[in-house]
């Protein structure tokens, strides 16, 4: 029985195992235990949903634009629901919203390459050859997954994502990544599941003779996460992976062809939806990705073809959605994504990566929102006089405030080094309020 | 200078001769004995009165150690040795059979000759091949770049041990189809989008040299030496460097598909323009280490480039040498002596300078020789060490960002080929490992697409899924693959363990050989026969959920 606690299963796995056992126990309240996640679930758990822009989007031509700059492009801006608050022309949808959400457009975050950029907007931290910084999604799963009980799958899920790591905080607080059709692949078949703990047994043998061999810790890492794989396998929760799948339990629907169409029927509107059922069984982060910002060349025909179009929709319809459902006070959003694009417009009328002077989204999440906070000067390519520079920490840390996890946190890394949440960055004032 | 583009060894009879004579073999411990007769040109770069290679690298580390009052770990058991090495060189775990056969083997030298033999088998070729076309072309296979060819590249380059320098220079010089001449698969990859070549500059200097420079395309790097006119100079290289998509008619469909892509010379003369963060205009010419090239339309830039590469670099030996080395050493010890293994250079110090340079120095000495470079790192004392620390050597961690002192083997993930390989030997274990590898190439290719996800930028980054999480873990429990590898039909292991003879501590035993490598403890043999008391009079369920579990376990994910 030992084996049970050794893989951290709960009494309702318990119970499904030993019943396929065969063994005879007393019998417990099932549904009822259900119901009571339920409640706990729909009571004010925070999240954050994260519409990560793997590429790095120009901004400028999204929610800081330049009409009267010879940097301004081919887009007109348009009034939003926010009072003064303008934004791209081909982001209607989101205009109507904007009393939900904000801009942020004094970011200046140095890091222009990829791979550091996104190292940096999603730690806080720049790269460091002796330290492997917690991705954000990861510091919440380390911070709030950990005390919620009753949730069994993952507390950071990443769609289409993969970028991110937990660094010192440990593999269990690694992304879960799956696509944006939330198919989990290699589920296990009814045979597995029926043979499942007497393999465990055996597997908890082996396992611990390696653990304690000296080794380092990453063969206890390497149980931790099958205990989180056998909690997975084994969940209703699972449901909410699957746009299809109703659970009135949990609180899911099956969604309808209008709820799939208002999101957008491609990757990052159906990852929204699903990101919002994961906030509706108590995953505190989900990132949703949207790639192919990279826009070195033909920047204004992709933007109003391809890629402004399906955000608009999708960050429309998660804000609408989540405010329908009185979820959007608890859930902040955060749009961003490694860096901006240069004011410049290059030879093949594209725009190169710019880290300067660029916006981040935010929204939800009990924010002062329905406005814009700093500001680009008139060409865009640097913060304007008088206006506050922001870097990735005070936006997490802005994050940090409305989920309700101290700012005053600090991590340890392994060697010891103590590592501030977010970097040691600030909330935003005007967000906070 | 360039050497000759020759195929195939080069032992200059003089430097095997210098390398016999040098190699005056050092013996620690139990760790490997040095394979003499089999040794081209070590010891070749040393001055006279140097201490011979294999002295010299283990003397090296063992100053590591004494600096750090540590002492390092017990030698590796032969179980442990031999799965670490077959890892490492021929990416897969060994079979039963090949695990019997050097556990029963009483030779002394047996871990060098094992070395040496597992460099002529034709694992060895797919494993390198393997990694050096994920490094050039990534896992997901880019827009109009044959996979199949530069894996026939690599596997040509490996099979004949064709010079580290040559196999460069080809890649970097390639023109043509990209079947034909598979080379030029690594510039199409690096050519996604119409860039100047801005991609293939980083990847190029990263991969090859060592050396990350993709911030200095727009700006001074804050640390590193490299200058943003140094990024553009480099790149100016590759600006005569064209690329066709050709098409062809679908007989069937009456449509236009895609047919062979191919790198084209393109006319391209004088200095390359680059803006400067203030807005000016700069030029940069063709130059690298302060040697610059003609700038004319008649010269090929690149057949240039490729003789500058090879030459020495400030420092020390040249740049390529010393890059692969590190490379090299990291692949084995899962750490190189910079952090990351590809951003070398003043603001990154190495771990072991003078090991590096001494080693880079060899490397070039003995014509650029891979596989020597092999049997100096796997032949070491390091390598041969235990990946169980203790007291005295706790503080030796990398994983916790220390400075790795190699006093102990560290723990490596499986790579997901690796994994897919050793799967695949496990359920036919009880065959000799000639299995059909070329036929399950493409098999591995498409089950690997699960765990890839592509970034979609300019520098095509990719990243697996396969990292030790969740769906790595779905994967081992559940997928098809490891079901057929705890198979009990006619031709699977577990079926031909369980129809020959011998008792059932006999089979418990090879089902830990197989999968693991070593004899089960006392301790676990009496818990698993305890375990399989449980199941009915075949216990042939009991056999497989045993078999299940050694894969599953940590032991067997992990390279130690």
């Amino acid at each position: 029985m030992a084996l049970w606690n050794h893989y951290g299963m709960n009494r309702r796995h318990f119970m499904q195992h030993l019943a396929t056992a065969a063994a005879t126990v007393p019998a417990m309240n099932f549904l009822s235990h259900v119901q009571a996640n339920a409640d706990v679930l729909k009571s004010n758990q925070k999240a954050c949903i994260l519409m990560w822009m793997g590429g790095g989007p120009p901004t400028i031509d999204i929610w800081d634009l330049k009409p009267e700059s010879k940097n301004g492009g081919e887009f007109k801006p348009i009034d939003t629901a926010a009072p003064g608050v303008q934004i791209s022309e081909h982001m209607p949808e989101t205009a109507k919203v904007f009393g939900d959400l904000s801009i942020v457009r004094s970011m200046s975050t140095r890091e222009a390459d990829h791979g550091r950029g996104r190292y940096y907007m999603q730690t806080a931290y720049v790269p460091n050859p002796t330290v492997v910084h917690p991705t954000f999604g990861s510091v919440v799963s380390y911070e709030l997954g950990r005390n919620r009980k009753a949730l069994e799958i993952p507390a950071f899920v990443s769609v289409g994502g993969g970028s991110g790591q937990a660094g010192f905080l440990g593999m269990t607080h690694a992304p879960f990544v799956v696509d944006s059709s939330g198919r989990i692949r290699n589920e296990p078949s009814e045979e597995g599941k029926k043979r499942l703990g007497a393999r465990l047994t055996m597997l908890e043998e082996i396992e611990s003779n390696f653990m304690n061999s000296r080794r380092g810790e990453l063969p206890r890492a390497h149980k931790d996460v099958y205990r989180n794989a056998v909690n997975l396998m084994t969940s209703r929760q699972m449901a909410a992976f699957d746009v299809a799948k109703a659970d009135p339990g949990l609180g899911l629907e099956a969604e309808s062809d209008a709820m799939k169409d208002a999101y957008g029927r491609n990757g990052f509107g159906q990852g929204l939806l699903m990101a919002r059922r994961l906030v509706q069984v108590g995953v505190p982060f989900v990132e949703v990705n949207m790639g192919g910002w990279d826009l070195h060349a033909g920047v204004f025909d992709t933007l109003k073809n391809q890629r402004l179009p399906q955000l608009d929709k999708g960050i429309a319809a998660i804000t609408a959605d989540l405010k329908a459902r009185g979820m959007l006070d608890n859930t902040v959003l955060v749009w961003m994504g490694e860096f901006g694009r240069t004011p410049r417009i290059n030879q093949d009328v594209g725009r190169d990566h710019w880290a300067a002077s660029w916006s981040v989204m935010m929204g939800g999440g009990g924010l002062k929102n329905g406005q814009a906070v700093g500001a680009t000067d008139k060409d865009g390519i640097q913060i304007a006089d008088g206006s506050k520079a922001y870097l990735p920490g005070d936006i997490w840390a802005t994050v940090a405030h409305a989920m309700g996890i101290p700012v005053s946190t600090v991590h340890t890394s392994k060697r010891g080094r103590p590592m501030k949440l977010a970097n040691g960055g600030t909330p935003i004032q005007e967000l906070i309020g | 200078m360039l050497k000759p583009v020759l195929f195939g060894f080069k032992c200059l009879p003089t430097r095997l001769a210098q390398g016999l004579l040098a190699a005056a073999v050092v013996i620690f411990g139990t760790s490997a004995a040095f394979a003499a007769d089999e040794q081209p040109a070590a010891g070749a770069a040393a001055a006279s009165g140097d201490v011979p290679l294999s002295q010299f690298i283990d003397q090296q580390i063992r100053q590591g150690w004494a600096d750090n009052e540590i002492e390092p770990s017990a030698a590796a058991t032969d179980e442990e040795w031999i799965r670490r090495v077959y890892l490492d060189l021929v990416g897969r775990i060994p079979t039963l059979v090949e695990v019997k056969a050097f556990l029963d083997d009483e030779n002394p030298r047996k871990r060098a000759l094992v070395v040496d033999a597992l460099l002529e088998h034709e694992d060895y070729v797919r494993n390198f091949t393997t990694i050096w076309t994920n490094n050039c072309i990534g896992r997901g296979t880019p827009q109009r770049v044959s996979r199949t060819g530069m894996e026939k590249f690599f596997r040509e380059a490996f099979a004949k041990n064709r010079p580290w320098n040559e196999i460069v220079v080809e890649l970097v010089t390639a023109s043509g189809h990209f079947e034909e001449n598979g080379a030029v698969n690594y510039i199409l990859a690096q050519m996604q989008m119409p860039d100047d070549g801005v991609q293939l500059t980083a990847m190029t200097t990263r991969l090859f040299l060592g050396l990350q420079v993709q911030c200095t395309q727009c700006h001074n790097h804050p640390f590193n030496k490299w200058q943003q006119d140094q990024f553009w100079e480099f790149n100016s290289f590759f600006r005569q460097v064209g690329k066709e998509d050709h098409r062809k008619l679908d007989p069937k469909t009456g449509r236009q598909v895609d047919d062979y892509s191919e790198v084209v010379w393109q006319d391209f003369s004088g200095p390359v323009f680059f803006e400067k963060r203030s807005g000016v205009m700069q030029v940069a010419f063709p130059r690298f280490q302060g040697r610059e090239v003609d700038p004319g339309p008649e010269v090929d830039r690149r057949a240039e480039l490729a003789k500058l590469i090879t030459e020495p670099a400030e420092n020390g030996a040249p740049q390529l040498a010393q890059a692969m080395v590190n490379r090299m050493w990291s692949h084995f010890f899962g750490y190189g002596f910079t952090r990351p293994v590809d951003d070398m250079g003043p603001h990154n110090p190495a771990s072991h300078p003078e090991l590096l340079d001494r080693l880079a120095r060899e490397f070039v000495a003995a014509d650029y020789d891979v596989k020597s470079l092999i049997r100096w790192i796997v032949n070491s004392e390091s390598y041969g060490l235990s990946s169980q620390f203790g007291e005295k050597n706790k503080v030796d961690d990398p994983a916790a960002g220390e400075m790795p002192l190699f006093s102990h083997m560290y723990l490596k993930s499986m790579q997901a080929e690796q994994m897919y390989d050793s799967l695949i030997v496990a359920s036919n274990a009880h065959q000799s490992g000639n299995g059909n590898w070329s036929a399950q190439e493409e098999q591995r290719r498409r089950w690997m697409q699960q765990f890839v996800v592509a970034f979609e930028n300019d520098e095509n980054d990719e990243t697996t899924t396969f990292n030790g999480t969740i769906p790595q873990a779905l994967m081992m429990m559940n997928s098809e693959l490891i079901e057929k590898a705890c198979s009990v039909d006619r031709g699977s292991f577990l079926f031909e363990e369980m129809s020959s003879p011998g008792n059932e501590a006999q089979k418990i035993g090879d089902l830990y050989l197989a999968a693991l490598s070593r004899k089960p403890t006392k301790v676990e043999l009496a818990k698993m026969q305890k375990a399989l008391g449980k199941y009915g009079p075949s216990k042939l369920q009991g056999y497989q959920d045993l078999f299940w579990a050694l894969l599953n376990s940590n032991e067997f994910v992990f390279i130690h």
